[in-house]
């Protein structure tokens, strides 16, 4: 036999094999023989500070480049804090593949020091996982993970490999050939009779409206949805993980629908006769209250997973497959169409609240978190990759940066998972060396994985760090303003100085107050070879608008009030 | 209504636990669930009844069918099918009233499979349906412990889909002939 190979060796020839050049990991002992065959192998290992940010890291390369993203940690606690990650992937559909080592066989139930029932915790939070104890199964394994992963709706998949499959040996074969699963269907075809449904409520609607989602990028579809929006003169409206699968400014497009999408967009949505949902989910964020959500609308639901047919929305036709090939089978059968009396009807719904630059409010002496965003729009040229945390700042990137590209916007939207934006930029500008990225965080956010600053010193990651910094818990400072009576519980925020904590990591750093030195700050950071954090502080108690609080009809929006200093009016 | 599945999968560790697990998250409850081999080596068969209405039996074939080591979903709820639970009773039975009970055993063509000075073990293979009656005629002796095994079933013929759901089956006379449709 002459191609033998450890088990730990095999991982790498598989993974190198599968395209990998980088992986996310953190080191322990069940895993130690995985990283001591490492040194051999082409791979770039990129060692971060908590098990967590490994999978987030995975998460946003995946997510920038639409490669399958890798992430490696040891058994027990080093499995364990890769489960928020993991379950952030589930839920937004990212491709990842984690590695965990795991506790000799002999010893897989005995509670050996650091055994943890790995794939038993990420059952329900992972598209498929495997326990690998059997030196013979870890090339296989790694193929089939590599492809459930990618294939079909894209998800988390975790190899679990015992320490001895790593360190036995056997021969090497790779079979390339493509993975034959018996009972997996990654991708179903409707009948004729539902594409000749969904082609007559197309052709016959007065008043549609596409959602674009996250589906569209996943697909690859963005040319194929602007095709059939320009065609039909169909106006779009799109999820928060759609944004960027239709160029913000393209004359269609809405903007973003639901709990804070335009108040425009949703209250088209509540007039429309017809939506055609693209790749999305109809996520309860997306669509309030249900008994009253779009009523008058026939609904045409394609996507790749028919399990999400009729789960929050009841449907008329659905469309089940590869959003792509639905598209190009629809698309000949689709009528030039003009609709110009909806167009306009939306347009008068708009009003002068559709000038949503900000950069003209008189300088009142306050900086708001919009003219921080605002700002690094105009000045990236819409261009830049933004990987956002969760809360405020994030509804106002949504709102206030134009995202013209594809894969521009990257965020958790699903899990909601804060500390999510400064791991997962890591992992972005990784596979896109060559973007622009920024990272838009709150304070709170950015607390909960800073210890990632250390990764972006050592490895030398060019990102700029926006925090914006309102001293509180923000979305849930709004909440209680709004439904708790102003009483803040536990949301007022005492952080650290974050201009000198990034110093004290080796990264260069700034505070921002003041509106005029917004500008040149950003221009700084563009210009710095290295990563910079921007501690922008900006008004404490500034509120999101507009707003459809959780479960209430998606027309009862909670808009900006007028004596509001950011009032979007025509000559803002 | 009571949907009844039958889902094939491949027969490996901790199958059952996946199935399970997403009968949980997804919030369907189980009312029962059985497992064992098929004429295919490599495949488990499992039936599973569940009580949810027709678009949460259509999401749920779809989520079972998301599972990797799933190889095949049917709801053999519209199809004429054979459904059958297996029981076993341990009824008191003393000399008094031992001849009662194997008389009613007889009319439900069960079999008695244990006899004691004190109690017999009643085997029945049916309908749900039959073995309710069965234990509803026993429980006046006494019924002092019981197994069910949940439902099993199986399609009818060539699975044509027919109007009665597969508890109302025309099974009356005897319901261990077949009947093909
Ligand atoms: C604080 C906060 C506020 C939020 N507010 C909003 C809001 O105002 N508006 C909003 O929209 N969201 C909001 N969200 C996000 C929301 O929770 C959801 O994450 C989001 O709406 C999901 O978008 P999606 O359905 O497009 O994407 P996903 O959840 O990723 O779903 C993608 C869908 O596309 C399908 N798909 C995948 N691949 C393909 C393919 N090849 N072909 C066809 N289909 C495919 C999948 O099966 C899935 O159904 C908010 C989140 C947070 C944390
Ligand atoms: C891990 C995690 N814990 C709690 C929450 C609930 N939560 C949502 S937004 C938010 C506040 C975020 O505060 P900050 O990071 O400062 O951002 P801001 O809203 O102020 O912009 C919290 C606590 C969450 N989404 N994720
Ligand atoms: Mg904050």
């Amino acid at each position: 036999m002459a191609n033998i190979r450890t088990g730990a060796q095999i991982l790498w020839e598989s993974l190198v094999r599968e395209g990998v050049t980088t992986v996310f990991g953190y080191p322990g002992g069940a895993i130690l023989p995985a990283y001591d065959a490492m040194l051999e192998y082409p791979i770039r290992h990129v060692l971060v500070r908590h098990e967590q940010g490994a999978t987030h890291m995975a998460d946003g390369y995946a997510r920038a480049s639409g490669e399958v993203g890798v992430a490696i940690a040891t058994s027990g606690p080093g499995a364990t804090n890769m489960v928020t990650g993991i379950a952030t992937a589930m839920l937004d559909s990212s491709p990842m593949v984690c590695i965990t080592g795991q506790v000799g066989s002999k010893l897989i139930g005995s509670d050996a020091f650091q055994e943890t029932d790995v794939t038993g915790v990420t059952l329900p939070i992972t598209k498929h996982n495997y326990l690998v104890s059997d030196v013979d199964e870890v090339a296989p394994t790694i193929h089939e993970a590599f492809y459930v992963a990618k294939s079909g709706r894209p998800g988390p998949v975790l190899v679990d490999i015992t320490k001895d499959a790593q360190q036995s040996s056997t021969e090497f074969v790779w079979d390339d050939s493509p993975v034959q699963l018996p009972g997996y269907r990654p991708e179903l075809r409707a009948t004729d009779a539902e594409y000749q449904q969904a082609v007559e409520l197309i052709n016959g609607a007065k008043r549609p409206v596409i959602f674009a989602g996250h589906g569209v990028m996943l697909s690859g579809a963005m040319d194929l949805v602007r095709e059939f929006a320009e065609r039909a003169n169909i106006p779009i409206a799109m999820t928060l993980l759609g944004i960027g699968s239709v160029p913000a400014l393209h004359p269609l497009n809405l903007g973003m629908m639901g709990m804070h999408g335009e108040a425009w967009v949703n209250q088209a949505i509540q007039e429309a006769d017809l939506l055609l949902a693209f790749g999305m989910r109809f996520d309860d964020r997306v669509t309030g209250n249900l008994k009253t959500y779009a009523p008058n609308a026939r609904k045409i639901h394609i996507d790749i997973d028919p399990a999400e047919f009729n789960k929050n929305v009841l449907v008329d036709v659905t469309l089940a497959g590869d959003l792509s090939a639905v598209l190009t089978d629809l698309l000949p059968h689709v009528e030039r169409g003009d609709r110009s009396d909806w167009l306009s009807a939306i347009g008068v719904m708009k009003g002068d609240s559709a000038v949503r630059d900000v950069q003209n409010i008189p300088d009142s002496g306050h900086l708001y978190a919009a003219h921080v965003i605002n700002d690094i729009w105009r000045m990236t040229d819409g261009q830049a990759v933004v990987v956002t945390d969760v809360g405020q700042h994030q509804m106002w990137e949504a709102q206030y940066y134009h995202h013209q590209e594809p894969r521009s916007l990257i965020t958790s939207g699903g899990l909601g998972t804060m500390g999510f934006a400064l791991p997962a930029a890591i992992g972005a500008k990784l596979s896109r060396p060559d973007a622009e990225v920024w990272v838009v965080v709150g304070d709170g956010g950015f607390q909960m994985t800073m210890c990632e600053l250390a990764t972006i010193a050592q490895e030398k990651v060019k990102v700029n760090v926006a925090i914006i910094n309102n001293g509180y818990l923000g979305m849930v400072r709004q909440w209680q303003e709004f439904f708790y009576e102003r009483r803040y519980a536990a949301t007022p925020l005492l952080s650290p100085d974050f201009a000198k904590l990034a110093d004290a990591f080796g990264v260069k750093s700034a505070q921002v107050a003041r509106r005029q030195d917004v500008e040149p700050t950003i221009e700084m950071a563009r210009a710095h070879e290295g990563a910079v954090v921007i501690d922008f502080r900006v008004e404490q108690e500034d509120t999101v608008y507009p707003m459809v609080p959780a479960g209430a009809d998606l027309h009862a929006m909670i808009r900006r009030p007028s004596s509001s200093p950011i009032v979007e009016t025509a000559d803002d | 209504m009571r949907h009844t599945f039958v889902v094939h999968v491949e027969d490996k560790p901790g199958v059952l636990n996946r199935v399970a697990s997403l009968f949980r998250r997804r919030a369907f409850n189980i009312e029962s669930l059985t497992v064992g081999h098929t004429e295919t080596s490599g495949v488990s068969r499992m039936t599973i009844v569940v009580d949810t209405d027709a678009n949460g039996a259509k999401r749920l074939e779809a989520n079972l069918y998301k599972l990797v080591n799933v190889l095949r979903v049917t709801d053999l709820t519209a199809e004429a099918a054979v459904v059958r639970e297996l029981t076993l009773i341990r009824v008191k039975a003393d000399h008094e009233t031992r001849t009662h009970i194997m008389q009613l055993v007889d009319t439900f063509r069960a079999k008695v499979v244990d006899v004691a000075p004190d109690t017999l073990i009643i085997e029945a293979t049916g309908t749900e349906e039959k073995i309710d009656g069965l234990v509803g005629v026993l429980e006046p002796y006494d019924v002092l412990e019981m197994v069910r095994t949940g439902r099993v079933a199986m399609s009818r013929g060539q699975q044509a889909p027919v109007e009665v759901p597969a508890d109302e089956s025309p099974a009356e006379a005897d319901d261990n002939v077949s009947y093909s449709v």
